[in-house]
């Protein structure tokens, strides 16, 4: 069984070479005279790294531990596998909000966008799990086909408006996860997903018993809705902050918690750290990938993590039916 | 300890639970028997308050079941579902140390994880503490089921069909065990049973339902007789005496 601390690690690795993988070439030795007071190429390799390079990481490591988590917990209040906040129309329903702002209130400070970007995610989120209860037969997969015609649905909602008012590519900014326009000043809503991130660690034990269902979650004496209030408020959050600064990320919160529970179950306090170690790594990966392929050009990490995502999770449903049938 | 006073249940027009009285001594072991359909798992989870009420009251240690809030009932009464499907993938030991959420509220104490290696201990699970639910027998997984609700360390237990997937070894030990409780812990104990030789050995009190009222209630002596359980069952019943105890057959 891998250890905690070793993927800590590889992680750790990983954030380092993205620091120095890019389009202007920052080496450690470069960093290191610039420190010490090279010339002027050398100091403008520190400016890069300070300015550019490490928001980067940093957005890559939050948006990736925050949108698996995410996941993680959607998974566990609609009681499904194959949930999460782009299958539950959670992710349409944030992108509808930056929309409203964007044509409302054209000069709104990006807060203001996250804020109403969090309350439209909610709203559609509550409508996914509302609807879910008037689907009469729960079979596993009709879950999130739901969940993917009401994000249709939305979508083609914010594609009209977006349509109308000559909006349609600022939609696809958000609709597409991209962080090569991550820089220091624009990034920082994203540490508000570490402290969601946290905060779902410190309550992790509801969550995992409203995965258990609610007549458990009763019998232990917590309160059905509060928790489900809380989780939905911590994953709209989560999804909002991410929109509003790099963009969607789908598929993510779908992978990384279903390899965590094949390995370690679902009891969220256990798995927590893994699935946020995981979510970090895999964007760090895929990011990776991104600026490499089509070296100098960059391929946006949506498309990458879509690519990748998808093909991973084909492969575990197939094994999985494979293993219950 | 549990007053059921005139408590109702519809669904649709359909009143399944039909103006059911009952007053459960504290202490000692109480089976509910009866027909597919008769009300008997709506009945607990009407005491659980896991379903809610259309009428009358439940009372727990004179604790009114709706009103009462959710974490203090958690202290007093624990509740195991007839049906128990998890989607999530959890270890016996996570399960079962869930059972002290109430106690806990998620900070486990040594004196915790003690009731929960006593509980994993007591229903035979030793060997397989560490495995996934999903990954083990119908009748592992019930066992780890009540060691949970074991675990929960309330006066009042209610268990739907503890007996569920369970061979006859272990049934016997369960069925022990929910006795030894009754006696040298001084728990509440309700549980639905359909063998009505199990319900007439260990019982102190028998509660036969049909169509969602009580139809008889009373020590198993008074229960266990053909008239009872033939008016109950619909099914011709005779009973005999095998080593001074009375036996049900019903087999023609
Ligand atoms: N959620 C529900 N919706 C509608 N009807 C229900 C519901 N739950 C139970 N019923 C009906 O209520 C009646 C009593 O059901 P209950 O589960 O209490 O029976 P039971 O005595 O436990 O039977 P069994 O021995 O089969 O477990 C049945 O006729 C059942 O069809
Ligand atoms: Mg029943």
């Amino acid at each position: 069984m891998p250890r905690l601390g070793v993927v800590a690690g590889a992680v750790g690795l990983l954030a380092l070479v993205s620091l120095f993988v890019g389009v202007g070439d920052v080496t450690p030795v470069d960093l290191a005279r610039a420190v010490v007071g090279g010339d002027s190429a050398e100091r403008h390799d520190l400016l890069l790294l300070l300015v550019s390079r490490v928001p980067r990481t940093i957005a890559i490591i939050l948006a990736g531990a925050g949108m698996a988590i995410a996941g993680q917990i959607m998974q566990l209040l609609s009681r499904n596998r194959f949930v999460e906040p782009s299958t539950a129309g959670t992710v349409e329903s944030a992108a509808i909000g930056i929309l409203a702002v964007t044509v409302l209130a054209p000069g709104a400070p990006v807060i203001v966008k996250m804020i109403v970007a969090t309350c439209t995610a909610l709203a559609g989120t509550a409508l996914f799990l509302r609807i879910l209860r008037y689907v009469p037969l729960r079979s596993v997969l009709v879950v999130p086909l739901v969940g993917l015609m009401l994000g249709g649905i939305i979508n083609a909602v914010t594609t009209f408006f977006a349509y109308r008012l000559d909006l349609l590519q600022s939609l696809n900014v958000w609709m597409t996860g991209d962080f090569s326009g991550v820089l220091r000043g624009r990034y920082e809503l994203l540490w508000l997903t570490f402290a969601l991130t946290v905060l779902a660690f410190v309550v992790a034990d509801r969550f995992t018993v409203a995965g258990m269902g609610q007549d458990f979650v009763t019998t232990l004496g917590m309160n059905y809705r509060a928790v489900l209030a809380l989780g939905l408020s911590i994953v709209s959050m989560v999804t909002a902050v991410v929109v509003v600064t790099v963009g969607a990320i789908p598929f993510l919160g779908l992978v990384v918690p279903n390899l965590v529970a094949l390995i370690f179950g679902d009891n969220l306090r256990r798995t927590a750290p893994w699935v946020a170690l995981g979510g970090a790594g895999f964007v760090l990966v895929c990011d990776l990938v991104g600026r490499t392929v089509r070296y100098p050009y960059e391929v946006p990490i949506g498309v990458v993590v879509g690519v990748v995502g998808s093909a991973l999770f084909l492969v575990m449903l197939l094994r999985r039916d494979a293993r219950v049938a | 300890m549990i007053d059921v006073l005139d408590a109702v249940k519809t669904y649709g027009e359909v009143r399944v639970v039909d103006g059911v009285r009952l007053a459960l001594p504290s202490g000692g072991l109480t089976s509910i028997i009866g027909p597919n359909g008769a009300g008997k798992s709506t009945l607990l989870s009407l005491v659980a308050r896991l379903v809610g009420l259309d009428g009358g009251r439940v009372l727990v240690d004179g604790l009114d079941v709706t009103t009462t809030k959710s974490d203090v009932l958690a202290r007093r009464i624990a509740a195991l579902r007839q049906e128990n499907h998890l989607a999530s993938r959890l270890t016996v030991r996570d399960l079962v140390t869930f059972g002290r959420y109430p106690h806990s509220k998620g900070r486990t104490t040594p004196e915790d994880l003690e009731h929960v290696a006593r509980a994993i201990e007591f229903l035979d699970l030793g060997s397989l503490a560490d495995r996934f639910l999903d990954e083990m027998s119908g009748g592992q997984r019930q066992r780890a089921f009540v060691a949970m609700v074991l675990c929960q360390d309330t006066d009042v237990l209610l268990l739907d069909e503890p007996l569920n997937n369970l061979d006859p070894r272990h049934a016997v030990a369960m069925m022990e065990r929910l006795r030894a409780a009754a006696d040298q812990l001084g728990k509440t104990v309700v549980v639905v049973v359909h063998d009505i030789n199990v319900a007439a050995y260990y019982s102190d009190h028998i509660v036969a339902m049909s169509d969602g009222a009580v139809m008889f209630e009373g020590p198993p002596h008074a229960v266990i007789c053909p008239e009872v359980l033939s008016d109950v069952y619909g099914l011709p019943v005779s009973v005999h005496t095998i080593e001074g105890r009375p036996h049900a057959t019903y087999f023609r």
